[in-house]
């Protein structure tokens, strides 16, 4: 198994198969001793959702859950919890103390290396082991249809006009939507009125209904009033457009959104990963199986629709890729967050 | 008509030999799964869940939704028989329920609990029927403004009464208040009251508080009062629910009042639980038989019931139409509709009709078959109640722990459910009020982020709860609801003050 890492994706997959059939056909005492580097799961497995149930990262887990089903990629099955107490940290909490085992696999988001930073929880980053990031977030300025601006700048003019008082709707307070308020604020010199809801759906129905005067949504949280014609997006927080061909409402689709660049306001590009932890203290073999097993859920077409139907990017890190990704990311927020005063001493 | 119509067809797609098979296997695990307190509704829909990734959304949203159905009535059972609510929302239920089961009448209370609980159901889905196509518009209404006025009358509906000592209710209503801060502050982002203790960070659950104040607390009353150890006498023929049937004209008041509040608060969407809430601090203010709330009145078990469920029902409707879920069982229904590729919104209406229709008329027939099923049951579970206390009590000590661990699987849960026991039961031996710490409970921390969120909003300026007239009526209902036993007072002084004159 040594020329394991030289091996294509196509080479491996084979191989993969081949051990589960093995296994399955009551082969397993036999086969074991050849295959003793490769780890595979011996007991049921739980995937931990850093997030109550019905939000993005509930789905995410649910979704990798169903496509192992589907395609039976596993032979032990799947339990989800949601574990979303503390915006998250209780399911990382949980990570900590199910150090050294690989049954335990937590999703979540940028959450794992943002909250520590913000508030005082019982993890650090050491505790987790990244695995995989598998598809990265969009973020879109959305206003709502009766509102008098049609760029994201007149939005930004109008902000500056009211000198603090216009209503930014978003999900949690010092979460990716607050970082984001707070990005726009500093490129631009404005200041809104950040208002937190608990849930991007509630924010969405917040806007629609006109309660707030613009708000950061993801794609997937909002999509249902723009069909509906009650939100409009001004700009996509990406440096290219979004490319799904599809028109959502009067002839205008998800690629017909101009980049903020293009909108001529910042910050060019912010996108959330959604991400894949073991708890620290497990094996490289361990982590490389289920690198693998998250490598063939990204090619079913169920993930890819999934995508789709969430206009989410395709986001695929790994190993020292990804670690040295959450390095930088996690610098560049302490800074800022320091700024905002919003920095907290773990004790 | 065009509503008729699409009715219409919605039961030729729910009507099929498969899908009435899903609804009786969904109403069944559902009653199951409501008896087992801890394990709730919410828990128990996301077990399911993998079962349906394989199904088309409309059997999908089927099994799970009658599975719902049968929760809501199964956690009637077990606050009736032993005063530990499956559900959040069946928490009033015990008020009245469980003293009718300790006076022998476990058959009635189920049966009236049951039969009210279809007759709010079916108030719900006429409603959701109905006006299905204004849904949306109507609950867009709503700023965090709107929100705080509906938990403000939820209390006021609640609180604002006689009878007990008001200091009292005032400081069980604060202990309340207090233990909902506990957590992560969605406004802030702080963490509030977790004295660094990591099992504090997701807050104290709900389910556990009352299965300690209710479950373990009576227990451990009960078990006080050392002349109560032989079982109750109970009369338990299937002949009872009938008779029941006969008497339920007789609440004709209370079941359309609870309804009505009931599918407003499911509309709104102020959920299940305060609904329940506040139909019963309605009827215990409104009855004629008030001074007998809480000592085994039927209206006090009919009123909660019907509204929970015409609740239950009609929020079902704002989730599809907005994303938004009302109560945590829809948020998890919610994910799922995601998961089988549908997107929740407005337009779900016109671009999935047969998913939309057929889940309507499903609840009619789920409804049906769910209390059908149900009333079955009563003669069974009823006659748990003859069974001696001294056997009975060490079984209901272990549900209510196993509960506890159920909700997170946390064995701090566990102790915590132990303290709560504790509590429930000095508050019990010092006659303080139990219900409005779990109301404080339950609705103390949205009540707060509503406040905070419009306080945000209007930058600390109150006159926003007066801003148009829906919030500004919602919230003069309240503060008038809160003053009742004041202002009652007056006017009858008053009308015996201009009577003096003319005798």
């Amino acid at each position: 198994m040594t020329h394991r890492t030289a091996a294509p994706d196509a080479v491996s997959r084979f191989r993969a198969s081949r051990r589960l059939l093995l296994l399955g056909g009551g082969a397993a005492l036999l086969a074991r001793p050849a295959l003793a580097q490769a780890w595979q799961p011996a007991r049921p497995v739980e995937f931990i959702v850093a997030a109550g149930p019905g939000g993005g990262t509930d789905q995410f887990a649910r979704i990798v859950q169903s496509i192992i089903q589907k395609h039976n990629l596993m032979r032990t099955p799947v339990i989800v919890t949601n574990k979303g107490g503390g915006a998250g940290t209780e399911a990382f909490v949980y990570g900590r103390g199910a150090a050294g085992d690989p049954h335990k696999v937590v999703f979540g988001t940028n959450n794992v290396w943002l909250m520590p930073l913000v508030t005082r929880v019982g993890y650090g980053l050491s505790d987790l082991r990244p695995v995989a990031s598998m598809a990265a977030d969009e973020f879109i300025l959305w206003t709502h249809t009766d509102a008098p601006f049609r760029t994201a700048k007149d939005l930004v003019e109008a902000a500056r006009e009211r000198q603090g008082a216009f209503r930014m709707g978003g999900s949690q307070a010092r979460d990716t939507d607050h970082i984001l308020t707070k990005l726009i604020e500093r490129a631009t010199g404005v200041t809104f009125t950040y208002v937190p809801f608990r849930s991007g759906g509630e924010v969405a129905v917040q806007l629609a209904g006109g309660h707030v005067d613009a708000n950061t949504n993801n794609p997937a949280e909002n999509i249902g009033q723009w069909r509906a014609g009650r939100v409009r997006p001004l700009c996509v927080f990406n440096t290219q457009r979004l490319t799904l061909p599809e028109k959502v409402h009067n002839g205008v689709g998800w690629s017909d959104i101009p980049t903020a660049t293009e909108a001529g306001i910042g910050p060019a590009e912010f996108r959330m990963p959604r991400t894949v932890w073991l708890p620290a203290r497990t094996t490289d073999a361990q982590a490389q199986f289920w690198t693998q097993l998250l490598a063939r859920v990204r090619e079913t077409p169920e993930w890819k629709a999934w995508l789709e139907s969430g206009s989410q990017g395709d986001l695929w890190q790994t190993g020292a890729e990804l670690a040295e990704f959450i390095r930088r990311d996690e610098a560049t927020n302490r800074e800022h967050f320091r700024e905002y005063g919003w920095l907290v001493e773990q004790g | 008509m065009e509503g008729f119509a699409a009715l219409l067809h919605g039961f030729e797609v729910a009507l099929t030999f498969h899908h009435l098979a899903l609804m009786v296997a969904g109403v069944l695990i559902g009653i199951l799964v409501g008896v087992l307190p801890g394990l709730g509704a919410p828990n128990g829909v996301a077990l399911l869940m993998p079962l349906t990734f394989f199904m088309p959304p409309v059997s999908a949203i089927i099994l799970l939704s009658s599975m719902y159905w049968g929760a809501l009535l199964g956690g009637s059972t077990t606050s009736i028989l032993f005063n530990i609510p499956g559900e959040p929302s069946s928490v009033a239920t015990t008020f009245d329920g469980h003293p009718m089961a300790k006076q022998g009448k476990a058959a009635e209370a189920l049966s009236l609990a049951f039969l009210a609980s279809g007759f709010g159901a079916l108030c719900g889905v006429i409603t959701v029927t109905v006006v299905a196509d204004d849904i949306a518009n109507f609950a867009l209404r709503f700023s965090p403004a709107e929100y705080f006025a509906v938990y403000l009358l939820a209390f006021c509906a609640f609180i604002g009464m006689g009878g007990t000592n008001p200091l009292k209710t005032a400081v069980s209503l604060l202990v309340g208040l207090s233990l909902a801060t506990i957590g992560m502050d969605t406004v802030s982002g702080e963490m509030r009251l977790t004295f660094g203790q990591d099992q504090l960070v997701r807050g104290i659950s709900f389910l556990v508080a009352v299965i300690g104040l209710f479950g373990i607390g009576e227990l451990l009353a009960t078990a006080d009062e050392t002349e109560k150890v032989e079982g109750i006498r109970a009369r338990v023929r299937l002949a009872a629910v009938l008779s029941t049937l006969a008497q339920m004209p007789r609440y004709t008041v209370a079941l359309v009042r609870s309804a009505a509040i009931g599918i407003w608060m499911g509309l709104t969407p102020g959920g299940p639980t305060a609904a329940s809430f506040m139909s019963y601090g309605v009827a215990r203010r409104f009855s004629r038989r008030r001074d007998n709330f809480g000592r085994g009145e039927p209206e006090g078990v009919v009123s909660p019931e019907t509204s929970d469920h015409a609740a239950g029902v009609s929020a079902l409707l704002p989730m599809l139409a907005l994303g938004v879920p009302g109560s945590a069982t829809a948020a998890v229904m919610l994910g799922g509709l995601m998961i089988w590729g549908l997107q929740p919104g407005p337009t779900l209406f016109q671009d999935r009709p047969d998913f939309v229709w057929g889940l309507i008329a499903s609840m009619y027939v789920a409804n049906l078959v769910a209390v059908v099923l149900v009333l079955a049951t009563v003669p069974i579970f009823a006659s748990v109640m003859r069974v001696p206390f001294g056997l009975l009590a060490p079984l209901i000590m272990t549900i209510c722990l196993t509960g506890a661990w159920m909700v997170s699987g946390s064995g701090f849960d566990v102790l915590l459910a132990l303290g709560f026991g504790v509590l429930g039961y000095l508050m019990k031996k010092l006659d303080y009020p139990i219900a409005p710490l779990v109301l404080a409970m339950v609705l103390g921390d949205k009540a707060e982020d509503a406040f905070r969120q419009s306080m945000l909003m209007s930058r600390g300026d109150l006159t926003i709860f007066w801003s148009n007239w829906l919030v500004a009526s919602i919230t003069t209902l309240a503060l008038l609801l809160l003053a009742w036993p004041l202002l009652a007072g007056l006017l009858r002084g008053g009308a015996t003050a201009l009577r003096r004159p003319a005798e």
